[in-house]
């Protein structure tokens, strides 16, 4: 298939859907507050940006993302490279890890209330969770992959110490699996941040609940809308970056 | 003249228990200073293994390994070109040259140096700037050498390094590495499963064989390099080296028939 004729069949998938919802919506099948028309979602977006609503609430669950993502991305790629280099750390997690991995994040939502109250650090560290996981195991699995051999080269060209191979080889080695637990980690927080917020901490999540409350239900779809273009945005970001480090791959 | 290179009743096993696979049980080999010596024999004899404990890759179990290299702090004394694909991917063609010179005293000029140097001497001096998977097999085998070339080393360890590569590159090469050993007076230990090829480089050729492993045959070749490619001598050579292999072949079969 040419690219052009993907590109038009993908538009025009997506704006025959929008029609239909539309046509929908107005047929008088369904009331309005039940499903609104998506024509009724760009004013939508200009109150809640003339009120101030949309920058302020956008600008917290970012946050909220944002630490959440670099504190569960940071702790899960170190301990899973750790536990992937030490056999005997790795026997020592493999009940734990299998206890505590299948908990939801958002299983943790009692306890970090009563740890943290309502407070951004609830949020981050909900969302922390399942990004921590992700990670956890990817690294674990990108680090167990690093091909043995070129550990083998590194040592015969005189690279013998601990730091100089996990620099020379286990790292580099292992940064496209990394990676990618990275990226999954990105789309992972985006799931958690609304409900992390679901229970009053300021963000994308309180705002669609109120809005649902008062059933300004083109609002909520604003919002669930704001999540999908903001995911977009940082899982662009993030494959350009991706796609700069490992330019040595194929 | 002194031996670079002296194992005396080494002993190298892998694995446990059942699966304990003794590859050398008392193996004696030496390369003396500035010699060729090409060592053949059958797939899984233990070549690559016997080069991987000369250069303190993997341990020995007894006996003793002796290297005399001088120590200079511009080069490394041993250096090993692999006989599988070694480069590192997330490295440039440039990058895989210099990584045996991290560590060493080699100002950053001197290193740009040894790379162009390196890539001239296998052929390959536009590739600097290119990754690994832009090469092909036979291309990158050619940067396996010249890494282990750039580091200057006074033993060469080569582990089948023209396998992949076609007749005439092969050729080439072979006189090249000629050339380098006489010029730079290398002691070079070449592993090779072609015949021809062990009979054409070495000053000596040694057949392993046998499990556990030993030198079961040894072939000096008294032939003047310049009348190595053809010639009566070289080819009445080459079919006693290849018939004392076939000897070797058949003796390990019936042995390992009788056990
Ligand atoms: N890491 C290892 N663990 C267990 N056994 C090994 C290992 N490396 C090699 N061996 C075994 O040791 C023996 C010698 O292997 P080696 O690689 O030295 O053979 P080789 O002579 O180089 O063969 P080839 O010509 O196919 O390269 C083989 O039986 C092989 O299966
Ligand atoms: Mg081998």
């Amino acid at each position: 298939m040419k690219p052009t004729t993907r590109y038009v069949l993908s538009s025009t998938g997506l704006v025959v859907f929008l029609l239909f919802w539309e046509g929908f919506a107005r047929s008088g099948i369904m009331e309005p507050h039940l499903l609104p028309p998506p024509s009724t979602i760009p004013p939508a977006l200009i109150s809640e940006i003339n009120e101030g609503f949309w920058q302020v609430m956008v600008w917290s669950s970012l946050r909220h993302y944002t630490i959440g993502f670099v504190l569960g991305s940071v702790l899960g790629v170190t301990l899973g490279v750790v536990v992937a280099l030490f056999p005997r750390v790795e026997a020592s997690q493999a009940y734990l890890a299998r206890i505590l991995r299948p908990i939801p994040p958002l299983a943790w939502i009692p306890f970090a209330i009563i740890w943290f109250g309502i407070t951004e650090t609830a949020a981050a560290f909900i969302i922390s969770i399942g990004i921590f996981w992700i990670n956890y195991f990817t690294a674990m699995g990108a680090v167990k992959a690093v091909d043995k051999d070129l550990i083998e080269v590194a040592r015969a060209f005189g690279h013998r110490t601990f730091p100089a191979l996990l620099r020379k080889v286990i790292l580099p080695g292992a940064a496209p699996g990394i990676l990618s637990g990275l990226r999954a980690g990105l789309g992972q927080g985006w799931m958690t941040v609304v409900a992390a917020e679901l229970f009053g901490i300021q963000g994308i999540g309180q705002r669609m609940i109120e809005a649902a409350g008062l059933l300004n239900t083109q609002v909520v779809i604003l919002y669930m809308f704001s999540i999908a273009f903001l995911y977009g945005v940082s899982d662009y970001v993030f494959v350009r970056i991706q796609q700069r480090i490992l330019a040595w791959q194929r | 003249m002194a031996a670079v290179i002296e194992t005396k009743n080494l002993a190298v096993a892998f694995g446990e228990g059942d699966a304990r696979n003794v590859v050398f049980h008392r193996l004696n080999v030496s390369v003396e200073e500035g010699e060729f010596v090409t060592l053949v024999g059958v797939s899984g004899a233990g070549k690559s293994t016997l080069l991987r404990v000369i250069a303190d890759l993997i341990p020995s179990l007894e006996g003793s390994i002796e290297v005399n290299a001088v120590r200079v702090p511009s080069r490394r004394p041993i250096a090993m070109v692999f006989q599988a694909d070694s480069l590192m991917p997330w490295r440039t063609i440039s990058q895989n040259i210099t990584l045996g010179l991290e560590g060493i005293d080699v100002a950053d000029a001197d290193m740009q140096q040894r790379v162009d140097h390196t890539l001239d001497l296998v052929g390959l001096s536009d590739f600097g700037n290119r990754w690994p998977y832009q090469l092909s097999g036979g291309e990158r085998q050619r940067i396996g050498i010249a890494r282990a070339l750039a580091v200057e080393p006074d033993i060469l360890l080569m582990d089948e390094p023209f396998g992949s590569l076609d007749a005439i590159t092969r050729t080439g090469l072979q006189d090249e590495l000629l050339r380098i050993w006489r010029e730079t007076k290398k002691s070079i230990l070449f592993v090779t499963h072609d015949i021809e090829e062990a009979v054409y480089l070495g000053d000596r050729v040694l057949l392993l064989g046998g499990t556990p492993a030993e030198i079961v045959r040894e072939y000096r070749v008294d032939i003047p390099r310049n009348q190595r490619r053809e010639g009566e001598a070289f080819l009445r050579k080459i079919e006693e080296v290849k018939a004392g292999l076939h000897e070797a072949i058949a003796v390990t079969a019936n042995n390992a028939n009788d056990g």
